[in-house]
């Protein structure tokens, strides 16, 4: 028989979790109306059209360009998840340890660019980086080289510009990670006798693996999907798999063959993240108890 | 409640008043939705074909833009309840709505502007509006005039022409371009040879430095210099000579491409639509286009009616001498099931 005052905290608590559903419960029916919703019924498009059909599937299956997109757009998405980070961290840990005012100088410098347009910023890379653009100029004037380098209209520019827009989204969880890092422990490592290196190594790198898996999966999640960048540097070559959802809405007269591609890229990242979480126990990293 | 006798008064009066003024008003006026692709271009449409048919005929046109209206229409007859009417859009989409079910059959009776087209400028469901070519463009600073590439054989000359290239990422008048530089004769093009064509692009492919995917960048490539030599639009090209840059092109082998008029299944003004459809392609409507823009009227009995001077004449596309150097494009030979599987191939062609 239990004790009247178990009854009465599991009550509460039973009370609080019904409370925070309620509150909940719009925010749930945005996201259900305005995305499960409307992706279901693109998915749903893709099975069905006069009858239930795996045309779609089969095609993607079968021919060439689907998966060496889906390769390309994996590597880069990679490429640039890896340089966001290696570029991202060192910005993120200068922001948590530098004094308050400077640390806020930063992050309003990485936060600025988001004043921008993601348009206006691919063309931005496209003066820097054409033939005749600042950076070959400058390069030129140096005696550096003689003929322009090819910058962009290839992958290159491809990964550059989208390496730019994406930086904040590594920058900020890192740097909300790191905020969290008590420093009283960096020190007493170094009361330990540490120096700064094993410190940071031992101590502060771990502590910000939340933060660098957050960044890293928002990154990669995110450069999968990118279609401005590739359409406007990518020089026509570099096709990515969001070129291929456009042209699939062009080329057929029903909008499964286009949502098909976008459910296989769904199922794909999913099974990724399934397979990751197999080897890095995701969500101790992530910090649940 | 009883209201006061005055305020009855009062408000008997007001309320005469109020149906008074609106009965007074002239009935509900007759409208269409016009949709074009925006800018310099609508602008001149505007003024030229738009304003005036609009005031002949006594109707509003409201209009609209969008760069490629193909999804949008789709959408829109699928809904069952479209807000558009008049649509003008390349050709070839007209002709793949036409067969998908998605426009009205125009009833050339009704149309005696257009049935006085020739035939292959209309069809059971469009009517050509106004032609504009696909050409080949090069910049002067990097060939002077004696030594001016002059056709698509030169194009992919690059011992004779060196320099860097461009061409649109798109099957659409690029086949075209590639058999020409292969031998074909423009007269002689259709049906396309698919395989040859694809052939005679893999051979220049390496020399491409950039595949074009807007009107607008074929222009800044060209202007830049990161590009010498591309395939444009002779509308933008015209558009950049005007801004003083040293560029040029040539009619030589161009492509002779058209837009269509065509009208939305269960358009909500039909008949008010059907009306401006005539009027649009209405000689001296038309006639006034090239005043405004680099873009040749479709109906030929334009250049009849003497608002062209000869000069003009000749920098538009479908002037008579002009029209004769290039190859008209066949849209129904795009929408076929062969020119759908030249258009599939091409996403292969570019990955490679």
């Amino acid at each position: 028989m239990s004790s009247p005052v178990q009854d009465l905290s599991v009550l509460h608590q039973r009370r609080e979790q019904r409370l925070m559903l309620a509150l909940a419960m719009p925010a749930l029916l945005v996201i259900l109306l305005l995305v499960v919703l409307p992706v279901g019924w693109l998915a749903w498009q893709s099975v069905y059209h006069n009858g239930f059909t795996l045309e779609n599937y089969r095609r993607i299956w079968s021919e060439d360009i689907y998966w060496r997109s889906f390769a390309l757009t994996f590597e880069i998405s990679l490429l640039v998840t890896l340089l966001a980070l290696l570029l991202g961290y060192p910005i993120a840990y200068a922001a948590s340890v530098a004094p308050k005012r400077w640390g806020i100088i930063i992050l309003a410098l990485v936060v600025l660019p988001f004043w921008t347009s993601v348009l206006v910023r691919a063309y931005a890379w496209l003066a820097l980086l054409q033939r005749t653009g600042v950076i070959n100029q400058l390069l030129r004037q140096l005696g550096v080289i003689d003929e322009p380098l090819a910058l962009v209209h290839n992958s290159f520019g491809t990964i550059v510009a989208t390496l730019h827009i994406l930086l904040p989204f590594m920058v900020l969880p890192l740097y909300a990670t790191m905020q969290q890092i008590p420093r009283d422990l960096m020190q007493a490592g170094a009361s330990l006798g540490a120096g700064p290196m094993l410190t940071f190594w031992r101590i502060f790198l771990p502590l910000s693996l939340p933060g660098v898996l957050a960044g890293s999966t928002l990154v990669f999640v995110l450069a999968l999907g990118f279609y401005i960048t590739p359409e406007l540097l990518g020089g026509g070559r570099t096709i990515m798999i969001s070129m291929l959802v456009s042209r699939n809405v062009e080329l057929y007269d029903q909008w499964g063959a286009a949502s098909a591609v976008g459910v296989v890229l769904l199922v794909a990242v999913g099974l990724i993240f399934f397979a990751v979480s197999r080897f890095i126990p995701l969500d101790r990293v992530l910090g649940q108890k | 409640m009883m209201i006061a006798s005055c305020y009855r008064r009062a408000l008997l009066g007001v309320s005469f008043g109020v149906f008074a003024t609106l009965s007074a008003l002239p009935a509900h006026a007759d409208q269409i939705t016009f949709v074009s692709q925006g800018g310099a271009y609508q602008k001149a449409q505007t003024i030229a074909i738009l304003d005036p048919s609009a005031k002949k005929l006594g109707i509003t046109i409201n209009q609209d833009s969008i760069p490629d209206a193909w999804p949008a229409i789709k959408s829109q007859v699928a809904s069952g309840k479209p807000t558009w009417d008049v649509v003008d859009v390349p050709t070839g989409y007209c002709l793949r709505g036409g067969e998908q079910g998605l426009l009205e059959k125009l009833d050339f009776s009704k149309l005696p502007n257009g049935a006085a087209m020739p035939e292959a400028y209309r069809s059971p469901y469009s009517v050509a509006y106004e032609f504009y070519s696909s050409v080949l463009a090069y910049s002067q600073k990097k060939f002077s005039a004696e030594a001016a590439p002059n056709s698509w054989a030169d194009f992919w000359d690059v011992k004779k022409f060196p320099g860097r290239r461009a061409l649109r990422n798109h099957p659409i008048a690029t086949l075209e371009a590639a058999l020409m530089a292969d031998g074909v004769a423009p007269d002689k093009l259709y049906p396309l040879d698919v395989d040859r064509a694809f052939k005679k692009l893999e051979e220049i492919k390496p020399n491409i430095t950039v595949w074009w995917t807007s009107g607008a960048q074929s222009a800044q490539l060209l202007n830049d210099g990161e590009v010498d030599m591309v395939m444009a639009w002779n509308g933008r090209v015209s558009a950049l000579t005007k801004e003083g840059a040293k560029v040029a092109y040539t009619y030589n082998q161009g492509i002779l491409q058209s837009t269509s008029l065509c009208i939305l299944k269960d358009a909500p003004n039909l008949a008010t639509a059907v009306r401006f459809l005539n009027e649009a392609v209405d000689p001296v409507h038309q006639a006034n286009l090239p005043l405004h823009i680099d873009y040749g009227p479709a109906n030929p009995k334009a250049f009849d009616t003497g608002v062209i001077k000869p000069e003009r004449a000749a920098q538009l596309p479908s002037a008579p001498e002009n029209a004769a150097k290039q190859a008209l494009m066949s849209y129904a030979w795009w929408s076929s099931p062969a020119g759908e599987a030249a258009e599939k191939r091409w996403v292969g062609f570019m990955q490679k």
